[in-house]
């Protein structure tokens, strides 16, 4: 049972992550009717917005330290940090110790104007277009997104600590009455898990009890009548497109601690979360959220010492095998409506 | 000619030429100038232009006529390659087995997948591909180790012992023609011109002509205006007592035929085999070779493959010192700002610029180069009076 619930918890990271960027797919393609080659890009961002946030953070000035001396004899150069000339010692530290946290204020802007003019000045013109055009155009999007990033930041991944405080394990047993150290738990990986269950939950109030959701959703059941009502639906649906990009950055920046972020990270995460959409149902949000979480936790059973003993190598591959069967005893996903995506 | 009509014999006879004179087109700069590192006409990119335009036109039977975007090709190329090899290192070092069996085994290997894959369509086709593409990627990798080598791949050693006409004094053994290695050239000096003739190439550039004649007469028989019917509409298919599915599953299992092809090819030209020949961004690149040439066109596919891996080969070469050289003539300020403005574009970043033209040919040129050089030719050249047999070389309409 306690191998069981490590299981679980180590899917659940994963598969929070998947559901992230699933809404976000999905949000794009229920409004907008587009296949976002590029969503994965949109999480790579994030998460070099976390980056960029703690590069800016820790930036430093040397200050001729006349007290001490270095090994030759000569006045030591210190590094101080600009935010620590600022805030104060201990102000300073900490700001820089939640450079994390911190990059999510800067991520939500920075991602929804990336959205906003993703969508005003390249996606606005393929909506008339097949939904191969679609997906070529915003593929190749992707592949320039990731060269720049790899131009800037270079091939290697970059390490991104989460803050000290997050950065222990949590001993999840104990709450559950097993003995210690039954089950241990990385903290940081619960507050991802937390925080992405707040957003999903953020995201699916404000479609449910905002006048603004109430009318997207109106929208994206039916478009041409709520154009008709006098409602300028696209300019929601650009909106919608901003708020897909943010979740997906803020996806980002909070997975940046977990695995550090690599400019492949946007094309590897999108065969993933396509799969995840494709098999929670196109167009179906909830569905969305399901499969990103089922997957995540299947991926972590799959991982665990006894399968793969059993069957090797079916970590690597079985969410493609779920995903198969899944399409092919539910063709339309989990839970996918008819007539979507159906041509 | 040989079935083909007035024009499309022209195309054909174009192509052959095109393909047999290519080591004297792409060398027209003299060694040792300048402009040498433009040159393209060593034998292992040529081989790479013939191979991946073998791919190329396979795939462009499938989503050129029929419209199914797979994301999912090189998984018939990878299997294709493994099969040659295992010929090579098993059965005899003679290339044309190990093509054979590439053939089939792609064409078998095509036809399991498109069997399942095409119960659906439109992205969950794509996404299917995709996923059995990335499975047998990591079934290669990982599960699959004895039969294809693992992460390292398989390549002929000199512990290999084949049934027919293995090396017997131990030494590596190399993949032949009756007894022809695939690296002989015959090097023909021309003042400062050095043009190279390989073996290997003439090979590959044969199989290649063959597979684009078989191109053309698929695009104009009855049975590929079936696939184009698959693309415009099936339901009337349906309702004619026609099974789109089964046209469309052919058209699968010959472009994954096309693709063993090009997979067995490449193994005789270099004969190693790894797993990243699999992977999902190699998928990727022929999606981008067939879109960039031009999807449903009978050239474009090919000049699709010969642009991208043109771009590929030459754009990564150049380095920052190159560039310091052709902007030499500019003030320094001006050199150093263009210098670093174009090295953006080259090097290690081509995939930039490769992703910036993927762009722009989708977002104003969807039919491709082909497009391009027919609006450059509506707009400059001469009014045809014969529009209305061009459209068959051109995307069908919807």
């Amino acid at each position: 049972m306690d191998q069981i619930i490590v299981q679980i918890l180590n899917g659940l990271d994963k598969g929070s992550a998947y559901a992230l960027i699933a809404l976000g797919l999905t949000l794009i393609f229920g409004t907008l009717g587009v296949v976002n080659f590029a969503h994965g890009a949109l999480f790579m961002m994030g998460a070099f917005c976390a980056v960029v946030t703690s590069k800016i953070l820790s930036s430093s000035h040397k200050v001729v330290d006349e007290t001490r001396t270095d090994f030759l004899g000569n006045p030591l150069e210190v590094d101080v940090f600009y935010v620590q000339d600022w805030f104060g010692q201990a102000a300073g530290a900490a700001i820089m110790d939640w450079a994390v946290p911190l990059a999510i204020l800067v991520s939500i802007p920075f991602m929804i104007l990336l959205g906003f003019v993703m969508e005003r000045g390249l996606i606005k013109h393929f909506y008339k277009r097949p939904h191969a055009d679609q997906i070529l155009v915003t593929f190749g999007l992707a592949i320039v997104l990731g060269e720049v990033i790899k131009y800037y930041f270079g091939a290697n991944p970059i390490q991104t600590p989460a803050p000290d405080a997050l950065n222990g394990r949590v001993d999840f047993g104990v709450w559950l009455g097993y003995g210690p150290n039954v089950v241990v738990y990385p903290m940081w990986r619960l507050v991802y898990f937390f925080f992405s269950g707040a957003i999903i939950a953020s995201v699916f109030a404000f479609l449910q009890f905002t006048t603004f959701g109430m009318v997207v959703r109106a929208g994206m059941a039916d478009r041409e009548t709520v154009g008709l009502l006098g409602i300028d639906i696209d300019k929601r649906f650009t909106f919608m497109f901003g708020l897909a990009a943010a979740v997906a950055g803020i996806a980002g920046v909070m997975y940046a601690p977990i695995v550090s972020p690599a400019y492949t990270m946007g094309m590897d995460w999108l065969v993933l979360s396509f799969v995840v959409v494709v098999v929670g149902g196109m167009g179906s949000l909830p569905g969305a959220v399901l499969a990103g979480f089922v997957l995540g936790i299947i991926e972590s059973f799959a991982s665990m010492p006894a399968v793969v003993n059993l069957l090797p190598g079916i970590n690597q591959i079985v969410i493609y095998v779920v995903a198969i069967a899944i399409l092919l005893i539910r063709p339309r996903g989990l839970m996918g409506r008819k007539g979507v995506m159906e041509d | 000619m040989l079935g083909l009509d007035k024009k499309d014999s022209t195309l054909m006879l174009v192509v052959i030429g095109l393909v047999i004179f290519a080591p004297f087109l792409l060398n027209p700069f003299p060694e040792g100038s300048a402009m040498a590192q433009f040159n393209a006409g060593y034998p292992d990119l040529m081989q790479r232009f013939v191979i991946f335009g073998i791919l190329a036109i396979g795939f462009n039977i499938l989503f050129g006529l029929t419209g199914y975007l797979s994301f999912g090709h090189a998984a018939f190329l990878g299997v294709g390659s493994y099969a040659a090899i295992w010929s090579l290192k098993l059965f005899t070092l003679n290339v044309i087995p190990a093509i054979l069996f590439a053939i089939i085994v792609g064409g078998f290997f095509a036809w399991v997948i498109g069997k399942i894959s095409l119960k659906r369509s439109g992205i969950y086709f794509s996404i299917l591909t995709l996923a059995f593409a990335q499975m047998s990627f990591a079934m290669a990798y990982s599960v699959l180790t004895p039969l294809t080598g693992g992460e390292t791949g398989l390549q002929i050693k000199n512990t290999d012992n084949p049934l027919i006409g293995g090396p017997t004094d131990g030494s590596i053994g190399r993949a032949n023609l009756f007894g022809a290695e695939m690296g002989n050239s015959f090097e023909l000096n021309l003042g400062n011109w050095v043009f190279t003739f390989n073996l290997g190439y003439y090979i590959a550039a044969l199989a290649m002509i063959a597979a684009f004649y078989l191109s053309i007469r698929i695009f104009r028989s009855p049975f590929g205006i079936m696939l184009r019917a698959v693309k415009s509409n099936q339901n009337r298919m349906n309702y004619t007592g026609l099974t789109p599915k089964v046209y469309t599953l052919y058209a699968f299992v010959i472009s994954g035929m096309y693709a063993g092809l090009a997979g067995g090819l490449m193994v005789a030209m270099d004969t190693q085999v790894g797993p990243e020949r699999m992977f999902w961004t190699a998928s990727g690149e022929i999606v981008i070779m067939t879109i960039l040439g031009g999807a449903g066109t009978l050239i474009g596919p090919v000049l699709g493959a010969g642009s991208i891996k043109y771009m590929e080969n030459i754009l990564s070469k150049i380095n920052k010192d190159v560039l310091h050289q052709w902007f030499a003539f500019l003030p320094d300020g001006l050199e150093d700002a263009m210098v670093v403005f174009a090295d953006i574009f080259v090097g290690k970043q081509w995939h930039f610029t490769l992703g910036i033209v993927f762009m722009l040919v989708v977002i104003f040129l969807p039919g491709g180069l082909v497009e391009g050089a027919q609006r450059l030719s509506a707009r400059f050249g001469r009014k045809k009076k014969t529009d209305t047999t061009d459209t068959a070389a051109s995307t069908p309409a919807e």
